[in-house]
């Protein structure tokens, strides 16, 4: 069951978070609307997967407010899923993965089988359900993370950089996945260090210095005339090794 | 040479032929270990869980103390047990001391601090990686908490395995809470010590293979089962 209303567009009030004395996110103001697909581009440290955890729930900001569309309640289904840099995966089967979080979605019993296998299908895993999910390669686990959280139908798919530890293959299919959940209507927003990927995948750039917004633009307009002097130096350095 | 290969053969005979005073005294002991094993599990695994995953002050401090106390060195639990439960001790008035009761205590304060700083490793590591993933699906309190612990049972059946493995082989604290009365509380251990004293050797041999037997078979049980979960679950 689906509420009626989107929980988008996502607004970010003057939010920060800090640790000890360091602004990891320093009073950053925005608001995601559902549709394009978001990259966040930044420096190492420049607080882009805190972000995304502040924007998921997984931490919560020291200042500042953070408000959806439609507000979640503690215990109600997620509407919005999260894949990580490296994918966590319970020691049971591939299938029983996707299973396990449909069960916490209250999906019930007799109907999550055959959407956990229409989620592996997509993903191009079927052949490997019924193996243990821990003792698949870093891609094939990443595929079946991205296949957890697509079984999810979330209307937002965070990413933090889910890429960054795949081989060249894995991350070209990682990519068709994440088109194809892109196309299925989910709100993308995601953080890379690939600048190519961040051309491929993106539609607009979020671009992070120093947990501030320093920067927010169209993809093309981003990479070809930057406006901040801190992305220019970004790319500058960045576009040598891409 | 002689008298030992002839205590080593009487010992065998001994084993072989199931000789009900040994039979009586391994019985016993297994019965002793195995409920102070239970009730420390009991106690032990929500220990081990609340300090893993909780914060508050004095944590670290709590950690270490429990890590050294897997070194608890049996006399001296015996010792503490025995003065609580002297006539003069304040549980005095139970009667409990020199029973198997008062063994089962003392194995179980003995074998707490094991299982529960192993089970504290184990939670901790495993709630460090899962914890995000957890909540980002929805996961919260006590249907997380389930998830991990089932996740990562056969650690903790190890953990349990353990201090059942120190629980049978010590003598120190069941000596002196037990007393060591014949057909009482006499158990492998503390038979073996007197037995050796007295001059009694198959006897005293015979008990050690059956403990050394058990040891062995107990860590074999743990490692297939760490093996065995390695390689079907990763």
């Amino acid at each position: 069951m689906r509420a009626p209303t989107s929980i988008l567009p996502l607004r970010l009030e003057d939010v920060s978070f800090v640790a000890g004395e360091r602004a990891i996110v320093n009073r950053v103001a925005l608001v995601l609307e559902a549709g394009p697909r978001t990259i966040i581009l930044g420096p190492n440290g420049a607080g882009k997967s805190v972000l995304m955890r502040l924007c998921h729930g997984l931490l919560a900001p020291t200042s500042g407010r953070i408000e959806w569309a439609a507000q979640e309640r503690p215990g109600e289904r997620r509407r919005q899923a999260m894949v990580f840099q490296r994918p966590v995966m319970l020691r049971r089967s591939a299938i029983a993965n996707i299973e396990y979080a449909l069960g916490i979605a209250g999906v019930l019993a007799v109907e999550r089988t055959r959407q956990a296998r229409d989620a592996l299908e997509s993903v191009g895993l079927s052949h490997l359900a019924d193996r243990p999910a821990r003792v698949l390669s870093g891609g094939e686990q990443q595929r079946l993370a991205l296949a957890r959280a697509w079984a999810l139908r979330p209307e937002v798919l965070f990413l933090d950089e889910p890429t960054a530890s795949l081989d060249p293959s894995a991350t070209a299919e990682v990519e068709r996945i994440i088109g194809a959940i892109h196309a299925a209507g989910t709100k993308i927003v995601m953080c890379t260090h690939n600048l190519g990927q961040a051309r491929r995948l993106g539609d607009e750039i979020l671009f992070l210095h120093q947990g501030r917004l320093a920067e927010r633009a169209a993809v093309d307009r981003f990479f070809d005339q930057p406006a901040s002097a801190e992305a220019r130096d970004f790319l500058k350095g960045e576009l040598p090794w891409t | 040479m002689e008298t030992i290969l002839q205590a080593v053969r009487e010992a065998a005979g001994l084993v072989l032929a199931l000789d009900p005073k040994l039979v009586d005294i391994v019985v016993l002991s297994i019965q002793v270990s195995l409920t102070a094993v239970s009730l420390a599990t009991v106690l032990a695994l929500p220990l081990g869980a609340v300090i893993a995953v909780g914060k508050f002050p004095g944590r670290q401090t709590v950690i270490v103390i429990l890590n050294a106390l897997m070194g608890l060195p049996p006399v001296v639990v015996g010792l503490l047990v025995y003065l609580f439960l002297s006539r003069a001790g304040p549980l005095g008035p139970l009667g409990i001391l020199f029973t198997p009761t008062a063994m089962v205590i003392a194995q179980t304060i003995l074998i707490l601090p094991i299982i529960a700083a192993l089970a504290r490793q184990a939670i901790e590591d495993a709630w460090r990686e899962y914890q995000e993933q957890l909540r980002s699906l929805g996961a919260g309190g006590w249907s997380a908490a389930l998830t991990l612990v089932w996740d990562i049972r056969f650690s903790l059946l190890t953990a349990v395995l353990a201090g059942l493995g120190r629980a049978a082989a010590e003598v120190g604290a069941v000596m002196i809470v037990g007393g060591n009365i014949d057909g009482v509380t006499r158990v492998m251990t503390t038979t073996i010590a007197l037995e050796t004293s007295k001059g009694d050797l198959p006897l005293a041999l015979g008990l050690g293979i059956v403990l050394v037997m058990l040891i062995l078979l107990l860590n074999a049980a743990a490692y297939s089962f760490k093996e065995v979960a390695q390689r079907r679950y990763g």
